[in-house]
């Protein structure tokens, strides 16, 4: 029999950005607020803190911060006609987990979603013809605008301290901007990053074609920065041990570096770690959340009763305690029918790895998860895509994010995978190569969406989250078409011996990392027919539950999610603050 | 064992530890030291934080399997003109702390059943924990030597492991129900952690695997270096154990 707490307004699932960033503004709205972290505490100090942070085994290998798959993974499948067997391993993602979540072990690279990707659909019908879409596809329109998120977008630029040229200033283009990027209120507030060699030879090859190169915007503090919650931030010492690791030196931004110590400074904002959610509990009617249930860190189920329950797992986990919930209508491939788990995608990533004389060091140490210098003149809308017959697109870059040599060895193909040669190639080419990574958009398609698996289960004795994924042909014909593009410019670069250009193939495997970003399955919508929730991230049919997160994506873009993860986590919390704690009900009707 | 220190290699160290410039930068050290003769023990010079080899404990492996681990490790990473191989860097102390420990066990390891064979794309799909793996992998290496070659794997010539180890990358090998080429796969990995990973977890020892490349180890600031393009890093690299700790905190300034 679970323990009864007693009630609260409002319990947020999950402890990583979107938690902390509406948990934190709820209780400046005087609510009363609970965060339940299935994860442990983890503070940059002295959890993160060098030399003992650069470790490579424990933090990549043998994924300190990545939800553990021997309690919690996902089973996988190509389509409907196979049987998913469990990832049991990761290879393809690492989900976060502890305090902070993802948002801890994140890249930092930073970009807000495009225009056109917010109207997809609508827009490439109108620029080209309803056929640019291939039938199978399922790409649809944001019920919001980016002009609608701007604001929000700003606001948590300011939260981590984005650093960035700023390209497009309220529609005036800047100098040494991106040329491509969306409008924006104000200039980053703070100045780019530093270039390593590598990016400066990408920037280079990429100028003289034609296009335009610019610095990647990042979520590490390049100066010292006080952000807009008072918070401290210091400059990155591009140390290297950025993407899997926290960041010792409160420069990467993070929930713990920006938002939880002023949260926690409140007498009615509390997190609990220790805290796994097993499901949201309904009334008997099913049309509202009564709290969520949970097992601590004793082992005690818990029921924790609220008022709101706020959604803000990692992304796909959302979708997975919604099922588990039964809140919302699941997705049936078969019959079309039903929303929760529909239209998942992943990222559409290819790469091109470049190999250097021997007079070219490129120092692959000296970086950070977000050191880039990237080009969008193949993204989102931004070229002609009436000739090549696919909808999205993709960023090229060379980033140094890694010079571990556990995970960092680079051979040219053909290379012996061990002995002598294997060696003497790594040797060779460990500080004389990089490459260049090519990230794409992903489109859904019927056949790309989560479920809960009906054989495999987690320790708790609840059912896997279920993928089926494959690309569809639009985002093969892409990745061939960004992954050409990015062989021309590697050849065009100084001190490149060779290239070997690798386009995304089918089949999808779950054998290999492709990003994190799992995006989808609660889709945000203006259709209760083709969405989960409605604009403001409220449950259509349980009004009382909201999500944030990128599961909220009806389709993946091009650029890296955490960006617009904040935005919408914002738009939302202003969104209940404004009018749901005034008048609990539906937002939308 | 015989503690018989390798003369050449340590007066390089030596050079390296003392500063001497150009040591590091030009690589020449690597260049110049001598290659640990095949079969030699570590030296005892290149393990500062693990005492002398002697007096390493087994903690998984028993010494047939540590020499196993030996022999196939000095194959997969050899000790050659470029410097110390997998077997002089620790592998089978690192392989043996790993195994033993919770990562051994399968900690990260789904394991709940069915287990079935599943598509490429599905990936590992067998019971076994990284422990079990590899104390089978071993005992089935051992039955197919001795039975084709009348000898243990490590007792055979290296053109012979060299074979072995093909066949049983290739999935050749008919260690059921362990798939050979499984096995391959994890002691290949197994190997390269070791030889890379930070020298606490017992392998890359003196951090001869970063010398190897060129990786600076747990050291990590580069904001004065990192727009120097093309120049060198000409630091010393550093392990966890030997690096300065520090603690920042909210606020304090930095770099």
């Amino acid at each position: 029999m679970a323990k009864t707490l007693p009630a609260v307004d409002v319990a947020i699932v999950g402890g990583g950005w979107t938690g902390a960033i509406i948990g934190k503004e709820l209780a400046a709205a005087n609510q009363r607020v609970v965060v339940l972290e299935r994860g442990e505490a983890r503070w940059p100090s002295p959890d993160f803190q060098g030399p003992n942070v650069h470790d490579e085994l424990k933090y990549t290998r043998r994924h300190a911060l990545h939800q553990n798959a021997a309690s919690e993974t996902y089973t996988f499948r190509n389509n409907i006609d196979q049987k998913a067997l469990p990832m049991r391993r990761w290879q393809f993602a690492y989900p976060g987990t502890h305090l902070g979540g993802a948002g801890n072990h994140w890249s930092g690279a930073y970009y807000r979603f495009d225009p056109t990707d917010f109207n997809i659909r609508s827009h490439y019908t109108e620029r080209y013809g309803a056929k640019i879409f291939d039938a199978d596809l399922t790409s649809q329109d944001w019920p919001m605008s980016y002009d609608e998120l701007e604001p929000y977008f700003d606001r948590f630029d300011y939260l981590i301290g984005a650093s960035g040229q700023a390209g497009n200033l309220k529609g005036q283009k800047q100098a040494d901007g991106n040329p491509f990027e969306p409008w924006r209120s104000r200039p980053y507030p703070n100045p780019p990053m530093k270039v390593p060699f590598a990016p400066a030879l990408f920037g280079a090859a990429a100028k003289g074609l034609g296009y335009h190169p610019y610095v990647q915007p990042s979520a590490l503090a390049t100066r010292p920065y006080v952000n807009s919650e008072g918070l401290h931030m210091s400059a990155c010492v591009y140390c290297g041990f950025c993407s899997n690791f926290g960041c010792e030196h409160f420069a990467k931004a993070s929930p713990q570096v920006c938002i939880l110590p002023v949260a926690m400074k409140m007498e009615n904002f509390e997190i609990r770690t220790g805290a796994h959610v097993l499901k949201v509990e309904l009334t008997e009617d099913k049309k509202r959340a009564r709290g969520v249930s949970y097992v601590d860190a004793a082992g005690e189920e818990v029921f924790q009763p609220a008022e709101i329950v706020v959604m803000c797992a990692f992304s796909i986990n959302n979708v997975r305690l919604l099922l588990l919930s039964g809140i919302g209508k699941p997705f049936d491939p078969v019959t079309n029918t039903g929303v929760v788990g529909r239209n998942y995608t992943h990222q559409t990533t290819s790469g091109v790895n470049l190999f250097f004389d021997e007079a070219t060091n490129i120092n692959p140490f000296m970086g950070a998860g977000a050191v880039a210098v990237t080009m969008d003149d193949f993204s989102a809308d931004n070229f002609d895509h009436g000739p090549h017959g696919f909808v999205g697109g993709g960023y090229l870059q060379i980033q140094v994010v890694s010079g571990a040599p556990i995970g960092y060895h680079p051979t040219p193909k053909g290379t012996p995978s061990w002995g002598s040669e294997w060696k003497k190639q790594v040797k060779r080419y460990y500080n004389h190569s990089a490459s260049i990574t090519i990230t794409g958009s992903a489109q859904p398609t019927r056949g790309t969406y989560l479920s809960l698996d009906p054989t495999y289960k987690d320790a708790w004795g609840l059912p896997l989250l279920r993928i089926t994924y494959d690309f569809p042909d639009n985002d093969i014909r892409m990745s061939a078409f960004l992954t050409e593009k990015g062989d021309e410019i590697g050849r065009a670069m100084k001190g490149v011996v060779r290239t070997e250009p690798g386009p995304r193939k089918k089949p999808f495997t779950a054998t290999s990392y492709q990003s994190t970003h799992l995006t989808g399955g609660t889709a945000i919508g203006d259709d209760p027919n083709t969405s989960v929730v409605n604009r403001y991230g409220q449950v259509w049919d349980v009004p009382n539950v909201f999500v944030a997160g990128a599961s909220l994506f009806p389709q993946n873009s091009g650029y890296n999610p955490t960006g617009t993860v904040g935005a919408t986590a914002y738009w939302i919390v202003e969104k209940i603050k404004a009018d749901y704690l005034r008048s609990p009900g539906p937002l939308v009707t | 064992m015989e503690e018989k220190p390798v003369q050449g290699r340590r007066g390089i160290l030596k050079a390296i530890t003392l500063g001497v410039p150009g040591a590091w930068v030009t690589g020449a050290h690597a260049a110049t030291a001598p290659a640990a003769a095949p079969g030699a023990p570590p030296s005892p010079h290149a393990m500062p934080m693990a005492g002398p080899p002697g007096d390493r404990t087994l903690k998984f492996f028993n010494a047939n399997e540590a020499q196993a681990m030996d022999a196939i490790s000095a194959r997969l990473i050899p000790a050659d003109d470029l410097g110390p191989g997998a077997k002089e860097a620790g592998v089978t102390f690192f392989m043996d702390g790993q195994l033993a420990g919770a990562w051994g066990t399968g900690d990260q390891l789904y394991r709940q059943g069915p287990f079935e064979k599943g598509t490429p794309e599905q990936g590992y799909q067998l019971s076994f924990t990284p422990a079990e793996m590899i104390r089978r992998g071993l005992a089935s290496l051992d039955v197919a030597t001795r039975k084709q070659d009348g000898k243990p794997f490590a007792e055979l010539s290296a053109e012979q492991q060299d074979a072995w180890l093909q066949k049983m990358q290739a999935g050749e090998l008919d260690f059921s129900p362990l798939p050979s080429d499984v096995f391959f796969q994890a002691l290949l990995e197994g190997t390269i952690e070791g030889f890379f990973s930070d020298p606490m977890y017992g392998g890359n020892v003196d951090m001869v695997g970063w010398k190897l490349v060129g990786f600076p180890g747990a050291f990590a600031s580069f904001s004065n270096d990192i727009e120097r393009h093309g120049v060198i890093w000409a630091g010393q690299p550093v392990s966890i154990a030997t690096a300065k700790a520090h603690n920042m905190m909210d606020g304090d300034s930095h770099g």
